[in-house]
């Protein structure tokens, strides 16, 4: 059948199983919109506030379900304002489609209203990106880029679309759904490789990230783990792939990471990195890091392999695939001086835990009230890391945060998008320097009656820079305190959502229990000090030799 | 760990924006490029990047991952010193002085330079050669003033039967 472009998109997006779109309209993309008003029985499209919104909730959209999420967004400015999300999605290997309308070919290069070459400035946070300058190309072109964004390492690809090409006819046919390009299967040398160094290592610590998490690859890492006799940590990136209650599993590691799971790492003599890559934050001074380990590093893009450290060994290929192979070849074997050692460290952790800290007991009361697979979003600051170290996860998927880009603003935009995705009630922890940025998208959640309980922890500071400047800046306080008077109740109540304010633990139980009550989304006004510091904390740039405890903390302000 | 300098061949599709993406990848990750050249292929559906540079093993590693991991980009290969043919072409104009021009046209002779130019005021001079070969002419040409000059870079294939698409 003859269509035209505009139509073509919106059959195409409905060809690839594509159920929700998030999205603004514009001028270069009225012929698209006029579309999805026509067919909006088989694809249905959420109008956010803002197109950063929309990026991020269509990020949210994928990060939860682990399909492709899709932002659809008009020319110049529409485009420009997806740039953050795209960025958002690139860092953290997420699969997204970004499609933006441009203006006629014809007016291509003559600075025409609203023009702007979106490829030229997306060229590097995304896999790729293509300019349609001919209707025939389309839909093949549109296919290809969920290919792209969905295959290998995921990522972010951008389709702009001149609107002449939208009005143009051509002929269009049905196609299946695309196919991911199948990962290598790990190379059997390899494999066994691994398996000498893990016979010969007394010491092994499994790192997982993100890229574990893609893969599902939570069970096999803990079976190896198992047979091995090894622990397990993670990237901020990994959460949630593992219950954190499971035994041989530390928790996250790095610059906020637990104690133990850190300083198990700097430890180990064999560190078996799986989807991770190794980044500063995780890491610290690389020079420094984990002297005594030998190190592996399996992952789906082999760009990733020594990137930032050296390896005794790389493999790119199914992760999935590495690891059956590498429990199969390997032997059964104990450490019991190293399971003696992370004892040692479990305990040291377990005394610097100081009673009453509001965060984390605020975090800890909303994982006991949530459902196993309720989905966490989360902003950028000291409110994250509180909920990554904290969180009690149980379910795969249900961490949602920016991590490569750290972005602050992405949660209420992502935490609508998973809402979406998972089809029940999202909880955002946010601080009110994150929710400042991107509150605007609470309209979106009152529009469409999306269940978000948005928890904020408000301490009237940017708490994270403040913290860097409490310990390594003197306590120059430069512009880091906002003390905005805003009423975020009220802000809630005006935006036609349900507000609360609590002011210590018991207050905010209530009100988190009557949000999990309520329809739409809530707004819960958590105070909590200003003074409050995520730890233990790595000094960027430092080693896990030299943590910063929270009691030598404390210690330091008598 | 030592810096080395090392040629790149990159086989990409012949299409807008290619080698945009290449160079942006190489601003993007922070390395230098000392030349490029780029044009057409025996197939005019492909183009050929050659990019010299310096860095390390690990650079090296780096830099052939994120050119292999570009949509666009069909093959990358390092190539040797011993293995490879390296070229370049200099085009040089120096003054031309009464004094001087016989030492010039001594040292053109030595290098196999080629005349391509001819005034009473400059000459202009066209140089092929492995780099080596043409910084040596260049310090050899600076004593007599240089008013400009340009080089291509370098352009290399490998030595024997095999092309670049070959496994």
């Amino acid at each position: 059948m003859k269509l035209k472009g505009a139509e073509i998109v919106v059959e195409t997006l409905i060809e690839q199983n594509i159920k929700t779109i998030f999205g603004y309209p514009g001028g270069t993309v009225i012929d698209i919109y006029d579309q999805l008003y026509k067919k909006s029985d088989r694809i249905n499209h959420v109008l956010t506030a803002h197109e950063q919104g929309a990026a991020h909730a269509a990020d949210g959209y994928a990060r939860a379900t682990g399909d492709i999420g899709v932002v659809l967004a008009t020319s110049g400015p529409g485009a420009t304002n997806l740039v953050t999300g795209i960025a958002t999605a690139y860092l953290d290997s997420v699969p997204l489609l970004a499609i933006t309308g441009n203006v006629p070919n014809t007016l291509i290069g003559r600075d025409s209203f609203q023009e702007i070459d979106i490829t030229g400035i997306t060229l590097p946070i995304t896999k790729h990106n293509f300019l349609v300058h001919d209707v025939e190309d389309l839909a093949d072109t549109i296919r290809e880029a969920i290919r792209i964004a969905k295959s290998g390492r995921p990522g972010p690809v951008l389709v702009d679309i001149p609107k002449d090409v939208q009005g143009a006819s051509c002929e269009f046919t049905y196609k299946a759904p695309v196919e991911k390009t199948a990962l290598k299967p790990a190379d059997d040398k390899l494999v066994h490789d691994a398996a000498a160094l893990i016979a010969e290592s007394n010491r092994p610590y499994i790192y997982f990230g993100g890229g574990a998490v893609r893969a599902g690859a939570g069970a096999l890492i803990s079976e190896l783990a198992d047979k091995i006799d090894a622990v397990i940590g993670c990237s901020m990136m990994g959460l949630s792939e593992l219950p954190t209650q499971l035994d041989r599993f530390l928790g996250m590691q790095g610059m906020h990471g637990h104690y133990a799971s850190s300083k198990a790492m700097a430890k180990a003599d064999l560190i078996i990195g799986v989807g991770v890559r190794f980044s500063d934050r995780a890491t610290g001074d690389t020079e420094k890091f984990s002297k005594g380990a030998r190190k592996i590093q399996i992952d789906a893009d082999f760009a990733e392999l020594g990137k930032n450290v050296d390896l005794e060994l790389g493999c790119a290929c199914d992760i999935s695939d590495f690891l059956r192979k590498l429990i199969d070849a390997v032997d059964y074997k104990r450490n019991p001086n190293w399971m003696t050692k992370i004892d040692k460290l479990r305990e040291q952790e377990a005394a610097q835990e100081y009673q009453g800290f509001l965060p984390r007991d605020a975090v800890m009361a909303a994982a006991a009230l949530n459902d196993e697979d309720t989905d966490v979003v989360t902003d950028v600051g000291q409110h994250q890391m509180w909920v990554a170290q904290y969180y009690d996860f149980k379910k795969k998927r249900t961490w949602i945060s920016s991590g490569g880009l750290g972005t602050m603003g992405f949660g209420m935009g992502a935490a609508i998008g998973a809402a979406y995705g998972s089809k029940k009630r999202t909880v955002l922890f946010t601080g009110d320097g994150s929710f400042g940025m991107n509150l605007n998208e609470l309209a979106t959640a009152v529009t469409y009656n999306v269940p978000v309980t948005v928890v904020l922890f408000n301490n009237g500071v940017l708490g994270m820079v403040r913290q860097w400047q409490t310990l390594f800046y003197n306590k120059t306080y430069s512009n880091t305190t906002l003390d905005r008077k805003t009423d975020f109740v009220k802000l809630a109540e005006s935006f036609g959502a349900k507000g609360y304010k609590a002011e210590n633990l018991e207050e905010f139980k209530e009100a988190f229990a009557e949000a999990n009550k309520a329809e739409g989304p809530v707004v819960i006004d958590l105070t909590i000090d200003k003074d409050d510091l995520v730890m233990p904390m790595m000094k960027p740039g430092g080693s896990f030799d030299r943590l910063i405890l929270a009691t030598e903390e404390e210690n330091r302000h008598e | 760990m030592s810096k080395n300098n090392f040629v790149i061949a990159v086989y990409v599709e012949n299409k807008y924006g290619v080698l945009t993406r290449v160079t942006s990848m190489f601003t993007r990750r922070g390395f230098n490029i000392d030349t490029l050249t780029v044009g057409e292929t025996e197939s005019p559906e492909y183009s050929r990047i050659t990019i010299s540079l310096s860095g390390d093993r690990t650079d090296r590693m780096q830099l052939v991952s994120q050119l292999t991991k570009l949509y666009n980009v069909k093959k990358v290969e390092v190539l040797s010193n011993e293995e490879a043919i390296k070229r370049e072409l200099l085009l040089i104009k120096v003054k031309n002085d009464l004094d001087n021009r016989a030492q010039i046209m001594d040292a053109v002779n030595v290098f196999k330079a080629k005349t391509v130019d001819y005034s009473s005021q400059a000459m202009c001079f066209e140089v092929t050669g492995d780099s080596n070969k043409i910084d040596a002419f260049i310090d050899n040409m600076k004593p007599f003033g240089i008013i400009e000059m340009c080089r291509t870079g370098i352009v290399a294939l490998e030595r024997g039967p095999d092309s670049i698409l070959s496994e």
